[in-house]
């Protein structure tokens, strides 16, 4: 009973690292690298879903009864590359922004905008 | 167990300054999660995220850090006010989690809405035994073109911040030195040599093989593209393009998505709904294959060149970075040699 939620803490924990890394650090690429923590935890809590007790793999044998849920490994499957390629995005951003300003801290970048205005 | 793991890998990333390891700990994030996933059942999931968690993920953010720098300043934002926003959200979440049915529960509701027509009437109504592609080609057929305009536009989006234009000169100092990063290296150029073909047709088996097994346009687009990128990575960024045309790869990314929507026009030509591949043939069940092999083929051929065309532009960008550092050394060491 106890362990029922298990893999569920595990998400929140995971889910709260990757939030903490994005507003507590001023890198951008480790604001990026605690997103994909954050995303990776997301992914975890929708494929823990669809898991069946004594289930397998939901492809289509005779003799199987019990398939696990095929609907959220659809969505978190073209989630991945979509995430990938956002976060490829985002480091071209990152990489744009090191050449504007010299920098990625947070801090420094602000430092120049006011400096600006 | 494995979670613990993950736990332990995300909490080392929280506290590790330098950027390089940082990233070479994510990559091992990706991968724990991809074996975790393997134990979930979700093989489909766990092919995707092994190739791309643990491989061009990691590949893009270290090309990213090459320009940006490996450093991390150790100064923190309120870093106990941030902690104290994290710990209460997560208190609530977990608060929240008593309210979820049981772990592995098959009662639960998400089991019982739309998956249990999946699971009993798939084999009939698209004939292919590997539900999770007729649920993503077929029944889920429009989410997953929209899903495919994203990754198209993404690409187009590090094409529109990145892509650099080139005089001829700046091609030949680029080339000279690339000629010398890689003239070493001969056991892997020659080891990866041999392995390129068996990747590239390994790609090619889960892209038509995705019917029966697991597998599918996405993840044969990423491993067809991490086969690229390792050849580029090994051989050098001018043989690469060499090899494979520029502008002829951005055409393919768009060939992708067009084919994916003109098969959806078609079967609204042919006075069914948008993506409805029965009538493709005249038996429904053979149309649906057909159609899904086509918008399967559509989905890997965008999803491979849009990442073949992100690689390229990263590494075009720092190439463009080195070639530029080496001129002002130059241009300094001559102001010094005349005075």
């Amino acid at each position: 009973m106890l362990m029922d939620h298990y893999n569920y803490w595990i998400v929140v924990v995971l889910m709260m690292t990757g939030f903490y890394i994005v507003i507590a650090h001023g890198n951008l690429i480790k604001k990026i690298v605690g997103l994909s923590i954050f995303q990776t935890s997301v992914f975890i809590f929708y494929i823990s879903m669809a898991k069946v007790e004594g289930g397998t793999a939901p492809i289509l044998e005779e003799g199987i009864r019990q398939y696990s849920n095929p609907l959220p490994h659809v969505l978190i499957l073209t989630a991945i590359v979509v995430g990938i390629a956002t976060t490829a995005l985002g480091l071209a951003l990152a990489v744009r922004i090191k050449e504007a300003y010299g920098s990625i801290e947070e801090e420094e970048i602000q430092r120049q905008d006011n400096l600006d205005c | 167990m494995l979670l613990a793991f993950l736990v332990a890998v995300a909490l080392a990333i929280v506290s590790m300054k330098d950027l390089f390891s940082v990233i070479m700990l994510s990559g091992i994030y990706g991968l724990l999660s991809a074996s975790f996933f393997v134990a979930m059942d979700a093989v489909d999931v766990a092919f995707t995220e092994a190739a791309v968690g643990a491989g061009i993920s990691t590949l893009l953010m270290l090309v990213a850090i090459t320009m940006t720098g490996r450093s991390e300043d150790p100064d923190r934002h309120k870093p106990f006010l941030a902690l104290a926003v994290v710990v209460v959200t997560g208190g609530l979440l977990i608060y929240g989690t008593f309210d979820m049915p049981a772990f592995g529960s098959a009662q639960a509701p998400i089991h019982q809405q739309v998956v249990p027509r999946y699971i009993q009437h798939s084999m009939e109504e698209i004939g292919v035994p590997n539900i999770v592609t007729s649920v993503l080609a077929s029944y889920r057929g429009f989410d997953t073109f929209g899903e495919v305009v994203v990754i198209f536009t993404a690409g187009m989006g590090v094409l529109a911040l990145l892509s650099v234009a080139r005089r001829p000169e700046d091609i030949a100092e680029i080339d000279s030195l690339n000629d010398s990063m890689h003239e070493q290296h001969l056991i892997l150029r020659i080891v990866s040599k041999m392995l390129l073909p068996f990747i590239l047709l390994f790609a090619l088996y889960v892209q038509f093989h995705g019917d029966y097994g697991p597998g599918g346009g996405f993840q044969a687009g990423v491993i067809f593209a991490a086969a690229i990128i390792l050849y580029a990575m090994l051989f050098g960024m001018s043989t690469a393009r060499r090899v494979i045309n520029q502008s002829f790869i951005q055409l393919l990314a768009a060939a992708g998505v067009l084919l994916y929507g003109s098969v959806g026009i078609v079967s609204l030509l042919e006075g069914k709904n948008f993506l409805d591949y029965g009538v493709l043939s005249d038996d429904p069940v053979a149309g649906q294959h057909l159609g899904i092999l086509l918008i399967e083929l559509g989905v890997g051929i965008t999803v491979a060149s849009v990442m073949v065309i992100i690689f390229f532009n990263f590494a075009g960008r720092r190439e463009n970075a080195h070639s530029g550092e080496e001129n002002e050394m130059q241009n300094n060491n001559r102001g010094n040699n005349k005075t």
